[in-house]
């Protein structure tokens, strides 16, 4: 018998056998193809939608959750969660200033404040991580205590004030352009290309995938599994700091209450409407970026519309039910 | 024909199955008589499976029709099954761990008293049933205490408890000790005399020939035999299953070298594992055999850092080395293939190309990866172990068992190892994979590779090896070389019988 025959037809075989589906298949582009279908209605519903000023204006509310969705992703698809991300970023605001204020005015000053919330962020990721891999305590619960801490810390150390920069470059940092686009919409993009390359073209981001997927393959594939989930822990705590920085610099202050409340809750829903599995091994950085585009149009709209702002957070979570449900769809 | 004074139970007629326009189940015609126990025998992918879950409901069938004592019947989900006496004992047991015996038999159909549970009925109704099935099984044990065996005990009354008239086993004993298996087989004489009626899938056709008394051969789709198991050999199976003559499912060994590959000297894991020394030599297959739990995968385990020893010595080619990491082991080219290539090998969401360059991404990445190159080394592996998939970018999912192994094992082989040791490597995989296993074993011992075969399939070790190990225990209990390696031999040795006149260092 032919050999490329027989060949191709077991291949049809095993292809419809198991209800097979090739790689890139609609679904793999749901969140694309709902992004494009919302920006076709918010563009019919409202002549406001598409106005330049808008759209920017749409990209930067996205984006300082959309930078912790883009390191959400490496957790998420590692099998982890953090729910500590909105208090962490409250707490590492509070901490930039205060050191921005010690060290005075001008550009060094907040050269060094950038570097430190990167550090600090990354430090409160290293402690979600340590607790998860070292103190194997599952994510879900060790985030969510130290969710609790880094607010009350946040309170503590501010006493519950605003605290506000005394430097005077600092504001420029969150409310620059370059390009007409705002400063948080280009890390929030750089941050995404970057976090791609990451994902899809190293062997990090592949073992990420592997330990999130199966992590006793992985570790009987010479992959340090702990060493994997540590480490994605810390590029979200680094996304955490960074995002820290965007929102207080923009606001020239931080409030301790509520700088970054549900922040968790619009990176999760980002990551979870960009396609990427809540039971990890699989997802995608543009996906995420998508998800949180999707979100802030949502918003935009309500807003645009006269939806009452009370009602928002009952849209939101309609949004995300869709979107978990439409995985479990795809996945049976 | 003998057969003749058994009552047909279940008429298959012209059952065709297609998935999305590829048919893969061409009418199948066949009658399936009460109490009987029907073996089904077929390569992975010939359809066993898509037939069983047709007539077990999961699939529902594209044309043709079900009878059962002659009436038609419509079988649209496992819910109908069941009503109509049809249970199967998947390979996967769906059981609930934290619960115990009797609450997993009753799960989803308590027995109740007004509204509350009727425990002690339930629990006297699973004693009933475990005595009738002869075992010593409490009915208050949690599952998760329970053996593999014990669990499929579990599942057998579960399926027993709806009174089931046809009962569908899909390779029930591969995780099964040679004593269990016994123990199942009992089992099964006595159901089959109380009239059930059973569907017997395997692999082992030594097995198929023991246990029953007819035989249903699937290939491509189409039925190819259904005859008395006394009018077939094996030989006749393994030929009519694979379509055409098997000659030589065993290659001819090669010579081993005398230069050691690897020794080990005294490996421990308390009470584990005790004073475990073996040796290998380039160009040599050596075998361990042992029954389930006897220690062959925990030495295997501790020796590539996969498990914490407590003692022991290990030389690479003459050189001591400390091997705590398995990328320790990696570098020093030993590579070892788990039995569990789902649980423990493969990535089942990844492509081909993804799996095979897991363990040896550094090689195609400086920094970014060269995608380009882990596709064209798939490709490679794809010619050379003529691997069956849609297409490189296929999850391994969707792959058969024997072309996973066949991907499990490229994914070794990138590594560039020296020493390859493989465990249960012909597991859940066809008889022509089977044989393209053992005939790349021997090429590698050919230039030069040192090769362990850890099986519990006796003829594997008798056919390929030329030393073997048995274990018990945890401990060595003796090594057969050349003739010595026979059935007898092993058995004696594996169940602790045999006669010690060997020193176990």
């Amino acid at each position: 018998m032919s050999d490329a025959i027989k060949k191709g037809a077991l291949a049809t075989r095993f292809f419809s056998g198991s209800n097979a589906k090739p790689k890139f298949t609609i679904g793999n582009y749901a969140p694309l193809i709902a992004l494009i279908i919302l920006v076709v209605i918010s563009a019919l519903a409202s002549e406001h939608f598409l106005m330049p000023r808008n759209i920017t204006n749409v990209l930067r509310q996205v984006s300082y959750t959309g930078i912790i969705a883009l390191g959400m992703t490496f957790v998420i698809i590692a099998g982890g969660i953090d729910l500590s991300v909105g208090s962490g970023l409250a707490l590492v605001g509070v901490l930039v200033i205060m050191l921005l204020n010690y060290l005075g005015d001008g550009w060094l000053a907040v050269s060094v404040a950038i570097g430190a919330a990167a550090a600090l962020g990354a430090m409160s990721g290293a402690i979600n991580g340590a607790l998860t891999t070292k103190g194997k305590i599952a994510p879900f619960v060790a985030t969510l205590a130290t969710m609790s801490i880094f607010r009350s810390l946040t309170l503590y150390i501010s006493d519950a004030g605003e605290m506000v920069s005394q430097n005077s470059v600092y504001s420029k940092v969150g409310t620059g352009y370059f390009l007409d686009l705002p400063v948080p919409v280009w890390l929030f993009l750089g941050l995404a290309a970057l976090g791609h390359m990451l994902l899809r073209h190293t062997a990090f981001g592949r073992h990420v995938c592997a330990v999130g997927s199966n992590p006793k393959v992985a570790s009987y594939s010479a992959i340090n599994v702990q060493r994997i989930i540590f480490s994605t822990f810390v590029i979200l705590g680094v996304t955490v700091g960074l995002s820290a920085v965007m929102l207080s610099s923009r606001l020239n202050s931080v409030s301790p209450g509520d700088a970054g409340m549900f922040y968790e809750l619009d990176a999760i829903a980002a990551v979870v409407i960009g396609g990427t599995s809540l039971n990890g091994g699989k997802g995608t950085i543009w996906g995420t970026v998508i998800g949180a585009v999707i979100l802030g149009i949502i918003n935009n709209m309500l807003n645009l519309m006269g939806v009452s702002p009370y009602l928002q957070g009952t849209v939101k979570g309609l949004v995300i039910l869709i979107a978990v449900l439409m995985q479990y769809k795809r996945e049976r | 024909m003998t057969s003749a004074q058994r009552p047909t139970l279940l008429r298959l007629e012209n059952i065709r199955k297609s998935f999305s326009g590829v048919t893969v189940l061409h009418g199948i015609n066949a009658e399936i008589e009460q109490g009987e126990v029907l073996g089904i025998l077929g390569e992975n992918g010939a359809g066993k499976s898509t037939l069983l879950k047709i007539v077990s409901g999961i699939y529902s069938l594209s044309d043709g029709a079900l009878h059962i004592d002659g009436e038609p019947v419509t079988i649209g989900s496992p819910g109908d099954a069941k009503r109509l006496g049809i249970a199967m004992i998947p390979q996967e047991f769906n059981l609930i761990a934290s619960l115990n015996v009797f609450e997993n038999i009753f799960l989803g159909h308590e027995l109740k008293r007004g509204s509350l549970l009727d425990k002690a009925a339930m629990r006297q109704r699973t004693h009933d049933l475990l005595q009738l099935l002869e075992t010593e099984l409490d009915p208050d044990s949690l599952v998760e205490d329970l053996s593999v065996a014990e669990k499929q005990m579990v599942e057998i009354a579960k399926a027993l408890v709806h009174d089931a008239r046809i009962l569908i086993m899909d390779e029930p004993t591969t995780v099964l000790t040679k004593k269990e298996v016994e123990v199942l087989f009992a089992l099964i004489a006595k159901l089959k005399a109380q009239g059930v009626t059973i569907l017997f899938i395997s692999h082992k056709l030594k097995e198929v020939k023991q246990l029953c008394d007819r035989l249903m051969i699937l290939r491509d789709g189409q039925l190819v035999s259904m005859d008395e198991v006394a009018h077939l050999s094996e030989h006749d199976m393994a030929t009519k299953m694979v379509g055409r003559e098997l000659n030589q499912i065993f290659p001819e060994r090669s010579q081993p070298l005398d230069e050691w590959a690897l020794e080990v000297s005294g490996l421990s894991i308390r009470s584990q594992l005790h004073d475990i020394s073996f040796g290998v030599r380039k160009g040599e297959v050596l075998g361990f055999a042992g029954l389930v739990g006897s220690g062959r995968t925990e030495t295997m385990e501790a020796l590539m850092g996969l498990r914490r020893s407590d003692s022991g010595q290990v030389k690479v080619f003459g050189k001591p080395v400390k091997i705590r990491k398995l990328r320790q082991a990696v570098e020093l080219g030993l590579a070892y293939l788990s039995e569990d290539r789902q649980g423990a090998g493969l990535v089942m969401n990844f492509d081909l190309p993804e799996n095979i360059s897991l363990i040896s991404l550094k090689r195609y990445s400086r920094g970014l990866i060269n995608h380009q190159q882990t596709r064209k080394q798939a490709q490679d592996y794809v010619q050379r172990f003529s691997i069956k998939a849609p297409s490189l970018s296929s999850e391994l999912q969707y792959l058969s068992g024997g072309n996973q192994q066949k991907v499990y094992l490229s994914k070794w082989m990138d590594t560039d190892p020296k020493i390859l040791i493989l465990d249960e490597p012909t597991r859940g995989v066809d008889v022509n994979t089977k044989k393209d296993i053992y005939h790349f074993i021997q090429s590698l011992t050919e230039q030069g590779m040192a090769v362990i075969v850890i099986s519990s399939e006796m003829e594997e070790l008798i056919g390929l090896a030329h030393r073997v190990m048995v274990m018990r225990e945890g401990r060595l209990q003796g090594e057969l070389s050349d003739e010595q390696i026979n059935e007898q031999q092993i058995m004696l040795l594996a169940a602790g019988l045999g006669p010690q006149q060997r020193e176990t260092a």
